[in-house]
């Protein structure tokens, strides 16, 4: 489990490139570094519930992205606060 | 016959039928369904927000467990996904989008604005929110934080707006008046006329 305040990476990965998916991550935070804001729970993993795939229960977080980070010329008090789950992150 | 040139209306009864044989979803489960989502609307919201702004049990209670908050206002949340609650406050503005589809938290709010599922609206909330903001007549100020929520998997997030002044005193049901769709998806701020 991670911990409120981990510093975060989204994975780089493009499952779309390898065939049919589901996916609950954005393209725009793909590759980019947050911060763990808190546990929201655990649930089934989208990406293998779409296909009827055996279950796999994942922990969802609220992770939180500086907008600086994501796009030019943003506002420096902008955030964007989105639900990941931990498939999706890696140490940063 | 391909299945994406077929009528609508049979698709949906050949699917119903379906859910019933394979005791997925009774015909009476779906009415209920139906009957549910078609009495969801901003006002339930704005009850939920009126009593936070009066009864600080309520108001903690709402902002630990949305879901439960929902429930006590006798809003049936039994099978949907859980709400939660984000409080706008004098250093931070919550904004709610979707950037993936349509998640909205109907239970609360109702159906959606029609322009909340746009590629407009789910584009700009996250690339320029403060400029988008202002094309709906809300300014943040430039010292204000603004948290742009994208609501991505499994939960349903609406905004608690700030209680506005001059409402001092107010009821309930007055307070709850005062509150409209958008400001429970941060659009806009409650205002007194």
């Amino acid at each position: 489990m991670l911990a409120s305040g981990t510093p975060v990476r989204v994975k780089l990965d493009w499952p779309e490139t390898r065939g049919p998916c589901h996916i609950r991550t954005p393209h725009y935070l793909r590759g980019h570094q947050g911060v763990v804001v808190r546990h929201l729970g655990d649930f089934p993993n989208p990406e293998a519930l779409a296909f009827r795939r055996p279950e796999q229960i994942l922990p969802l977080y609220h992770v939180r992205f500086p907008m600086a980070g994501l796009w030019p010329d943003q506002h420096g008090n902008n955030t964007v606060l989105v639900e990941l789950y931990e498939s999706w992150l890696e140490a940063a | 016959m391909n299945i994406l040139e077929a009528p609508s209306e049979k698709l949906l009864a050949g699917i119903r039928k379906l859910l019933a044989e394979k005791n997925i979803a009774t015909e009476a489960e779906i009415a209920e369904r139906i009957r549910i989502t078609d009495e969801a609307s901003p006002a339930r919201g704005a009850a939920m927000v009126a009593r936070a702004w009066t009864d600080p049990d309520y108001k903690a209670l709402m902002l630990r467990d949305g879901t439960l908050a929902a429930e006590a206002m006798g809003v049936p949340m039994r099978g949907l996904p859980p709400l939660g609650v984000l409080e706008n406050t004098a250093e931070l503005h919550n904004l709610v989008v979707c950037t993936l589809c349509s998640c909205y938290p109907r239970a609360v709010l109702g159906y959606p604005p029609f322009w909340f599922k746009s590629a407009a609206y789910r584009a700009r909330a996250v690339r320029d929110p403060r400029a988008m903001l202002v094309e709906f007549g809300t300014t943040i100020p430039d010292d204000m934080k603004l948290e742009v929520v994208d609501s991505t998997a499994d939960y349903r997030w609406m905004v608690l707006p700030r209680r506005p002044a001059g409402t001092e005193g107010w009821s309930a049901e007055q307070l709850a008046a005062l509150v409209h769709e958008g400001d429970m998806i941060g659009i806009t701020v409650p205002r007194v006329k």
